[in-house]
């Protein structure tokens, strides 16, 4: 049940990956990477880290690409017309794309350390306590850091914004 | 593993048919109160009182023609309601609707999952859900669905920031973010009456928050005095102008749904959940006292039929039973019956309760569209950002500052 909900997921999450470069609308890459990051909560959910899932959706989801919708759609943008590719790109960039890809899943197998294997459900410290723990004691810093850069990242969005105050 | 299978079918079938009956019956009840409110009667004609018109309304949603106008963007435009309502019904499953219940054997709570985060998911969904309205307006290719659409996405994206904060305070105190161990944390009474509600409990209590997720709940479910996505005399209908037939009524529905839920988010999360309103010898004669009251008054009235509505004489002391026999089947913890009629007993009095609250949440829903007026779009804009803002931030620090000091 969980290893094919687990393919199920992964599975969507590939192909709305996959449909987001190949789509020509930007509302349709926008909603497939919403498609992208739902099936990613889905599989936070599956691992037990409920909180990560529940945030995944409310950041990105629902705060992120509303506002990308909003935009395009405020924009009105229409469907971009593909332009005429040369064979020699298309020859060669997919198996190229296929190494590249090859590649970094032999360098990830590689340099991680060897893991245990994942039990579905066994993982308990995906909690909103024991997450918060972490980040107030352990990653002190970076979380604090993070902020900080969030912040400056928002004042400038607003003084780029406000032409005149 | 398959009992817990069944179990979650067979709870998951009940609570999408009860739900979605219930929202059935809420535009019914919509329609009465507020003719009652505007001094008419309503729905009359289909069934005793109107009591069928949802269904003739079903019927007559489902049979007309689903008109998919030129030049839209058919996937996109049929996508839009089954969003709504799918996320509409995904979101319920987290509310708890009572304790533990033990029938036949078969432990179970009154809910379909217990996540853990279960306030957090009802928050992801409710920001998903802008997705249908946003897309069923865009997708439109109408003007005033476009406008609509896009006023809505403001809208929700602006308020669903005061609903948060509004929501961390009484998770604060509660310090857990599961529904049901929220709404176990309330149990109890100050003095012996006042109730352990986070609207009344100490440190700090929640009323500012109520009403701060009270104003925000309204503007998320795009009721009025926030229903300005489809203004009718600004944008004809807003984001759902051009659909019709079952498209139409899947948004409908989503909307009544998430009414729903979002009452019982409330009710979880300020009123105690299905914790009584009384100490307990009195709280289990309450339901009972209600349901026979009501019974006996509605056979009173049997007897006094106005000429002009002859049917009253049959249907006024029908509904009197059977009010008289729900009284009866609360009646049955207080009474020395056999093993599954006390527990199914029991099981019902919190679900009253629980029921009692959310209905209160719906009736202030129905009273306020008689009531209040629509806001203009730039008032709506500065009241979310310059004064339900800043005080939800100012009452979530006093709130944090006063547990932290507890």
């Amino acid at each position: 049940m969980d290893a094919f909900l687990f393919f199920l997921f992964a599975a969507i999450a590939v192909a709305c990956g996959i449909n987001l470069v190949l789509q020509t609308h930007p509302i349709s890459s926008a909603l497939s990477l919403i498609g992208v990051m739902g099936s990613l909560a889905v599989l936070y959910l599956l691992l037990g880290a409920e909180f990560m899932a529940a945030a995944q959706l409310i950041v990105y989801a629902g705060a992120i690409m509303v506002l990308f919708i909003f935009v395009i759609m405020l924009l009105n943008a229409g469907a971009e017309r593909s332009k005429s590719t040369s064979l020699l790109a298309k020859a060669l960039g997919i198996p190229a794309l296929l190494a590249f890809l090859g590649v970094i899943g032999f360098l990830i197998q590689a340099l991680l350390p060897n893991t245990e294997l994942v039990k579905f459900g066994a993982f308990t410290g995906g909690t909103a306590q024991a997450i918060g723990r972490k980040l107030f004691t352990e990653y002190l810093l970076p979380f604090e850091v993070t902020s900080v850069l969030i912040l400056i990242a928002i004042l400038g969005a607003v003084v780029l914004a406000r032409k005149e105050i | 593993m398959e009992t817990f299978i069944i179990i979650s079918l067979v709870k998951a079938g009940l609570v999408a048919f009860v739900l979605l009956t219930l929202a059935a019956y809420l535009v019914w009840i919509e329609r009465k109160v507020l003719a009652h409110i505007q001094l008419r009667v309503g729905p009359y004609r289909v069934g005793p009182h109107g009591l069928l018109q949802p269904l003739s309304d079903l019927i007559k949603l489902v049979t007309k023609e689903g008109v998919i106008p030129a030049n839209v963007n058919t996937f996109f435009y049929l996508l839009a309601p089954f969003i709504a309502v799918a996320l509409s019904l995904i979101s319920i499953s987290v509310v708890p609707f009572g304790t533990q219940i033990d029938v036949l054997g078969v432990k179970t709570y009154m809910q379909l999952t217990d996540v853990n985060v279960g306030v957090l998911v009802i928050l992801a969904i409710s920001a998903v859900s802008v997705y249908a309205v946003a897309l069923g307006g865009w997708a439109s290719n109408n003007k005033y669905a476009l406008l609509g659409g896009l006023r809505s996405s403001a809208q929700m994206i602006s308020y669903e920031l005061p609903m948060s904060l509004a929501i961390a305070s009484p998770l604060l105190m509660a310090n857990t973010l599961s529904l049901r161990e929220i709404a176990e944390s309330q149990a109890g009474f100050y003095f012996g009456f006042i109730p352990k509600w986070y609207i009344f409990q100490g440190p700090m209590p929640q009323m500012i928050a109520f009403l701060i997720f009270l104003i925000a709940a309204f503007a998320e479910t795009n009721r009025v005095p926030f229903d300005l996505p489809e203004a009718e005399n600004e944008l004809v209908a807003g984001f759902h102008t051009e659909y019709s037939s079952t498209c139409f009524a899947a948004f409908f529905t989503a909307e009544y749904v998430n009414m729903v839920t979002i009452s019982a988010l409330g009710t979880h999360l300020f009123l105690g959940g299905w914790n009584p309103v009384f100490p307990e010898p009195i709280a289990s004669f309450v339901p009972v006292l209600v349901h026979a009251g009501a019974g006996l008054i509605l056979l009173y009235h049997g007897t006094q039929t106005v000429s002009t509505r002859t049917w009253d004489r049959y249907t006024f002391p029908l509904f009197g039973l059977v009010a008289l026999g729900v009284a009866g089947v609360f009646s049955l913890p207080l009474l020395p019956v056999p093993e599954p009629l006390l527990s199914i007993g029991k099981a019902l009095h919190p679900i009253f309760w629980f029921g009692a609250k959310v209905g209160s949440i719906l009736f202030l829903f129905i009273w306020i569209r008689g009531t209040l007026p629509r806001f203009r779009f730039d008032q709506l804009m500065r009241f979310a950002w310059l004064f339900l803002f800043p005080l939800s931030v100012l009452h979530l620090l006093v709130t944090g500052l006063l547990v932290a000091l507890n």
